[in-house]
């Protein structure tokens, strides 16, 4: 009887060995280099975690198209083994050991949203797993002093910086009176704090400032504050709810201001759900096809979205242009390394200065880009209703010329 | 803290308009609720998830290019439908269990709700637009969406229907004697089953009437249902089982609460402020009722 126990579990804890030694695979099996990533696919964040799935992809198809990379003389592919977090950080933290215990990768791409990667971080940090991620923006990612997390995109703080500023610069550069309402979420309380440094700077005060609830759907409280104060700039963030949310109620509450500051207005594909009424709202992006940042996989922005269109049939949001930066961070950075040693790899990413159809990317100490400024746009809307987003602020960049301010409801 | 309420008169009667719209839409929703736990004892926590779901009929009814207004009529007869199916397939087995049971059973109904929606719709916000307008009071201090007052009057008139069908008709009568006592009921030759499918199909179907209204007033998601949920439970509460008046007062109580509370503590307090009066509430009750020698069911 002894015997026969023993032998069981000697057997099933061979078993098991093989089991595990059969699926696991090496950050390099043969010439594919394995990329690991926990992606929203299921869940409330699941059309963005899409998003940055296609992003992924799209890159992964042409970098592999176009030669692969190529590292001691060799050349690689590049594969993504994929799990689904379930918009759930508990289980994003999860996957990610997995991926790096289990799966034994050795490189990973950021999930979607600041909060999952939060979760992932740590994960990949005491692994000396170096990540690059496209889709957490929050500050609070760039202050705990990793050394392996690597963001393509700029900090949730300097979102609607460039908004003030600008509001600021068209009141002669005197200081402008600011009403904000945020979502009470990590990412939305940072643009928050972005706000407020940039209204310390520039002497502008701020008269209204609202914390909305996570369930939001209702902001009329503090759009009837706004009536009656007249602030010079509203600013709104909460997500695609909070965007959808303030357009309507701003357009039935007849709510006048002369600046109105958004984000995710691409996300919330504003312009499709609203039409008219949400003409004239800037929005912060991460970027916008009509950038003209170059490289040579993608070639620009507008040459990026039509092929984006072909192969996924919708114009690529941020989060896509994003993610698919990601991968050319990484190609580049082995390449420079030249090796796939974690620790090489790590200092090769701390070490990127490129210029992508996305952005510059450089990385400060933290692991966030500072070398690409967000953008503003205006949606713009001509005679028949048709609506289009076009680059207003930095000047720059602009293709079209800012519209301040924002005429009457009573004159539209 | 912030006294604006006070600076600005008008945003003292707009808080009032706000509340109260908000919060007779509310009271549909807490209507249902109130009546299939009155009758079958049951806590629905999928309540919000109805919901949720007959606004998605209105929006998709928007999408094919039909007025969304037009959901105050379909969304409710096809959730009654559900909500029959919900009955028959999954409630009419919890109904004469302890509540705990019926609580998980519809807590596993929102969730798998919540997920086959997601799944079904994605996971984007949208809204259904009217187009309805606005109307201007006082010199254009005071407005109000017109999307607004339609929900508040669609609501109202769904109460009244609801109320008079309780009272007039044979099912409505075989509603209310089974909610007094089911057995007796049974005895005297209600088909008790029936009651129980009809009132969760009604119930159900008033949540598509709200869900309508909501599409057409705010912003539909699939994982928004539960704080509609707690809302209603929170009114029922307050108002008591079987006090179909008491539900339409502190609905709009509550709507009016919510404003207030929303100018004068901030915004970040609106819902918190809900369950601290939810609480005080309840403590109230308890200290009235011992002074009676009575117990808090």
């Amino acid at each position: 009887m002894k015997i026969k126990n023993i032998l069981i579990t000697f057997v099933s804890a061979i078993a098991l060995l093989f089991s595990t030694s059969v699926v696991s695979f090496a950050k390099v099996v043969g010439d594919k280099i394995i990329l690991g990533a926990a992606i929203s696919l299921t869940g409330k964040y699941s059309s963005n975690g899409v998003h940055t799935q296609n992003g992924y992809n799209m890159a992964v198809d042409r970098i592999n198209s176009m030669g692969g990379v190529k590292v001691g003389g060799k050349t690689y592919k590049f594969d993504i083994i994929y799990y689904d977090d379930e918009s759930n950080p508990k289980r994003a933290a999860q996957l990610a050991e997995r991926l790096i215990s289990q799966d034994k990768v050795e490189f990973m791409l950021g999930p979607y949203s600041s909060g999952l990667t939060k979760a992932i971080a740590p994960v990949t940090e005491k692994y000396g797993v170096p990540m690059v991620e496209a889709n957490g923006a929050s500050r609070s990612l760039f202050t705990k002093g990793y050394k392996y997390l690597f963001a393509v995109l700029a900090p949730a703080n300097l979102y609607l910086d460039v908004a003030i500023r600008t509001a600021v610069e068209l009141n002669g550069g005197k200081g402008v009176r600011i009403a904000q309402a945020f979502e009470q979420d990590a990412f939305s309380q940072d643009v928050r704090l972005g706000i407020l440094d940039a209204a310390k700077e520039t002497g502008s005060e701020i008269i209204i400032d609202d914390k909305l609830p996570k369930e939001l759907n209702d902001m009329a409280a503090t759009l009837v504050k706004v009536k009656q104060m007249k602030p010079d700039v509203l600013v709104v963030s909460g997500h695609t709810k909070g965007a959808l949310t303030a357009i309507r109620q701003i357009s039935e509450m007849k709510v006048d201001v002369p600046m109105l500051a958004m984000t995710h207005c691409d996300a919330a594909k504003l312009s499709k759900q609203h039409g008219k009424n949400s003409q004239y709202a800037l929005c912060a992006s991460q970027w916008h096809k009509t950038l003209t940042y170059k490289d040579d996989f993608f070639k620009d922005g507008m040459t990026y979205a039509a092929d984006f269109q072909k192969e996924f049939g919708y114009d690529p949001p941020y989060q896509s242009a994003e993610s698919s930066a990601a991968l050319l961070v990484f190609k580049d950075a082995f390449e420079r390394a030249n090796t796939f040693d974690q620790k090489k790899v790590r200092d090769a990413l701390a070490a990127t200065n490129m210029q992508t159809f996305y952005g510059n990317i450089k990385f400060a100490p933290g692991g966030q880009n500072v070398d690409k400024p967000m953008v503003l746009f205006q949606v713009m809307c001509d005679g028949d209703g048709k609506c289009e987003n076009k680059v207003v602020a930095p000047l720059k960049w602009a293709s079209a010329e800012l519209i301040h301010p924002i005429p009457k409801w009573s004159e539209r | 803290m912030d006294f604006l309420v006070f600076q600005y008169p008008m945003i003292t009667i707009q808080a009032c308009l706000d509340g109260l719209l908000l919060g007779i839409l509310f009271a549909l929703i807490a209507y249902g609720m109130a009546l299939q736990w009155g009758v079958m004892n049951i806590i629905n926590i999928a309540q919000g998830d109805l919901v949720i779901l007959g606004g998605y009929i209105a929006y998709f009814m928007y999408l094919y290019g039909i007025h969304p207004a037009w959901g105050v009529i379909v969304s409710p007869i096809i959730m009654y439908f559900v909500g029959i199916a919900i009955y028959k397939l999954v409630i009419n087995k919890v109904v004469d269990r302890d509540l705990f049971i019926s609580i998980l059973a519809t807590f596993g109904i929102s969730i798998l709700f919540m997920q086959l929606m997601n799944f079904a719709f994605g996971a984007d916000v949208v809204l259904a637009n009217s187009g309805y307008g606005t109307t201007m009071l006082f010199d254009n201090n005071v407005v109000l969406p017109n999307s607004k007052i339609f929900s508040a009057f669609i609501s109202i008139v769904f109460a009244i229907c609801l109320v008079v069908y309780m009272k007039r008709s044979k099912l409505g009568r075989a509603i209310r004697a089974t909610a007094q006592n089911a057995r007796a009921a049974k005895i005297l030759g209600v088909d008790t089953e029936k009651v129980y499918a009809a009132t969760f199909g009604i119930n159900a179907a008033l949540c598509g009437v709200a869900g309508a209204l909501i599409s057409i007033t705010f912003t539909i998601h699939p994982y928004m249902g539960l704080p509609y949920t707690i809302r209603s439970f929170m009114i029922v509460i307050v108002a008591g089982l079987g006090n179909l008046p008491g539900v339409a007062m502190s609905g709009m109580g509550l709507g009016i609460f919510e404003e207030f509370a929303d100018y004068i503590l901030g915004t970040e307090f609106r819902i918190g402020s809900v369950f601290l009066l939810l609480v005080l509430i309840l403590v109230y009750r308890r200290f009235k009722l011992s002074r009676k020698r009575e117990y808090l069911k």
